[in-house]
């Protein structure tokens, strides 16, 4: 069982590398070949270049880091609102029936298009970045956390019932544990969301972030520029989303073990 | 304990059952599903009020939960993000024991249920039957005076349901628990139990009530060896109307 599954995993994992080989060959050599110009899709050693040059010349780093720590603040604030928010509602159906509809509707609401609005209020800083993020991430964590706890199996309630357990110590030994993984689930999906609320906030104003690159880049129809940026927002999203899986596998140690490390 | 009728969503699910259960007796309750042998466990347990009439336990009414009664079910229930030990451990912990006294509880349970090697171990990590073990030491580690089971080994494989039958009996016996009993298997009703309450079906009523008279209550590999238990097993079948009927039509045939 044990050497099925390493067997399986270097396998697997000699096929992703022959993969990315495969990829950055195609992207290399691909557009010369198909007679793509440049400008539509630059190669992969044109792209590097112009990443060692943004290095150099465009702050990079920094922008990146705004980013990155935009994406964090509005992650953080969002999930623990949106935790907040499921827990209270999942635990009064009477406020639950009585906001559900405008919950939906806001649910339903575009939240990228409440980034011109935040910049209208707030300025061209990093305020109304971090605040589409909190409200794109806060929905899935708010209405996962509220399903898991309506969906507590209620013979579980009733053993912790019949033990004498005050409704505080239903909610601490019982329900808030078993609602861990819609938890993680929901957080998953919002480390990814993150990155999309701060990117749409950098996008519509700003003179800092990737964003703010991505539209400096496109402006001045610096193609390799704008693949330098989405590579970029890709990492942050990806880190963002492997220290979710991570903490994950911390709180969540008591699973059976999952094939690729939870991923 | 006196039971009630209990009404729920306008469906009288019990009528008119009454019956008591003394003190270290262990009492099996059968009938056809949905006869309302669950509402009335409920309503022992104090997790479901009843509509009218009252359970007492000790003499006194059962009013919500209450620390001296325990209950199981054929789901173990267990925790998964609890070890073995510490699921033992919750019905103490909820009602407030020290840790300290929690675990040497637990740690006693679990010797006694051959468990201890898996005292650190999760739930999802054992077997069938030892889950079900590790819910009856989690049932037993508040001390109950009186013990509600509710089919607790209809889920496990047929050899293991032996063993658990034994491991109960032998406990019970022990302890000097006072227990009531749901099952669907006559067999379980007939070995483990000093009485057999059949109910009828919805409204569910107590049709019949047969005390077992075989010894060996502590041990059900000898009393399935007595005689009188294939005969107490047919008289339950026939009152539950799942037997053949009595062969008198086939004289008449031959005729």
């Amino acid at each position: 069982m044990t050497s099925a599954r390493s067997n399986l995993m270097r396998r697997g994992t000699a096929a992703s590398v022959a993969l990315l080989v495969l990829f950055l060959a195609a992207w290399q050599c691909g557009p010369a070949l198909l007679g793509i110009p440049h400008f539509i899709v630059p190669p992969a050693s044109m792209v590097f270049k112009e990443f060692l040059r943004m290095l150099a010349v465009n702050h990079l780093l920094f922008h990146t880091g705004v980013t990155a720590a935009e994406v964090v603040c509005g992650f953080v604030l969002g999930s623990l609102l949106g935790a907040a928010s499921g827990y209270l509602l999942g635990m009064s159906p009477v406020a639950e029936f009585a906001l559900s509809p405008y919950i939906l509707a806001l649910q339903i609401a575009p939240k990228v298009a409440f980034a011109p609005l935040f910049i209208l209020w707030m300025g061209y800083t990093v305020y109304p970045k971090i605040l589409v993020a909190t409200l794109i991430v806060f929905f899935p964590v708010m209405v996962n956390v509220m399903t898991a706890l309506r969906g507590t199996d209620p013979d579980l309630i009733n053993l912790a019932r019949s033990f004498t357990a005050s409704r505080a110590q239903i909610f601490w030994k019982i329900e808030f544990p078993s609602s861990m993984p819609p938890l993680f689930a929901s957080l998953r999906i919002g480390a990814t969301l993150a990155v999309v609320g701060v990117v749409v906030g950098e996008l519509v104003g700003g003179n800092s972030g990737l964003g703010f690159l991505l539209t400096f880049g496109e402006g001045q129809a610096n193609t390799p520029m704008v693949f330098v940026c989405i590579l970029m927002l890709t990492a942050i999203g990806g880190i963002a989303y492997v220290s979710v899986v991570a903490l994950e596998q911390q709180v969540l140690h008591y699973m059976p073990a999952r094939p690729l490390g939870g991923l | 304990m006196r039971f009630p009728e209990a009404r729920g969503g306008g469906v009288t699910a019990i009528e008119d059952v009454s019956f008591s259960v003394a003190d270290g007796e262990v009492v099996a309750l059968i009938g056809p599903s949905g006869c309302g042998k669950s509402t009335l466990l409920n309503i022992a347990a104090g997790l479901q009020p009843p509509t009218s009439g009252q359970a007492l336990v000790d003499g006194e009414p059962v009013e919500g939960p209450n620390a001296h009664v325990a209950f199981m079910l054929q789901k173990d229930l267990l925790l998964p993000w609890r070890t073995v030990a510490e699921n033992v451990m919750l019905g103490a912990e909820i009602q407030g024991e020290r840790r300290s006294e929690c675990l040497r509880r637990a740690g006693e349970l679990l010797c006694a249920f051959h468990l201890a090697d898996f005292a650190d171990r999760y739930p999802h990590q054992l077997s069938g039957g030892m889950r079900q073990r590790v819910a009856l030491a989690r049932t037993l580690a508040v001390n109950p005076s009186v013990l509600l089971l509710d089919e607790p080994f209809s889920a496990v494989d047929a050899q293991t349901r032996i063993v658990l039958q034994r491991d109960l009996a032998q406990t019970l016996e022990r302890a000097e628990k006072t227990a009531l009993l749901i099952t669907h298997d006559l067999h379980e009703a007939v070995i483990l139990s000093d009485r057999v309450l059949v109910m009828s079906r919805r409204p569910g009523r107590i049709v019949e009530e047969i005390t077992i008279e075989a010894g060996h209550r502590s041990d059900p590999y000898l009393r399935r060896q007595d005689g009188k238990i294939g005969d107490y097993v047919s008289r339950l079948m026939q009152r539950l109307e799942i037997a053949p009927p009595p062969p008198p039509q086939a004289a008449a045939y031959r005729q």
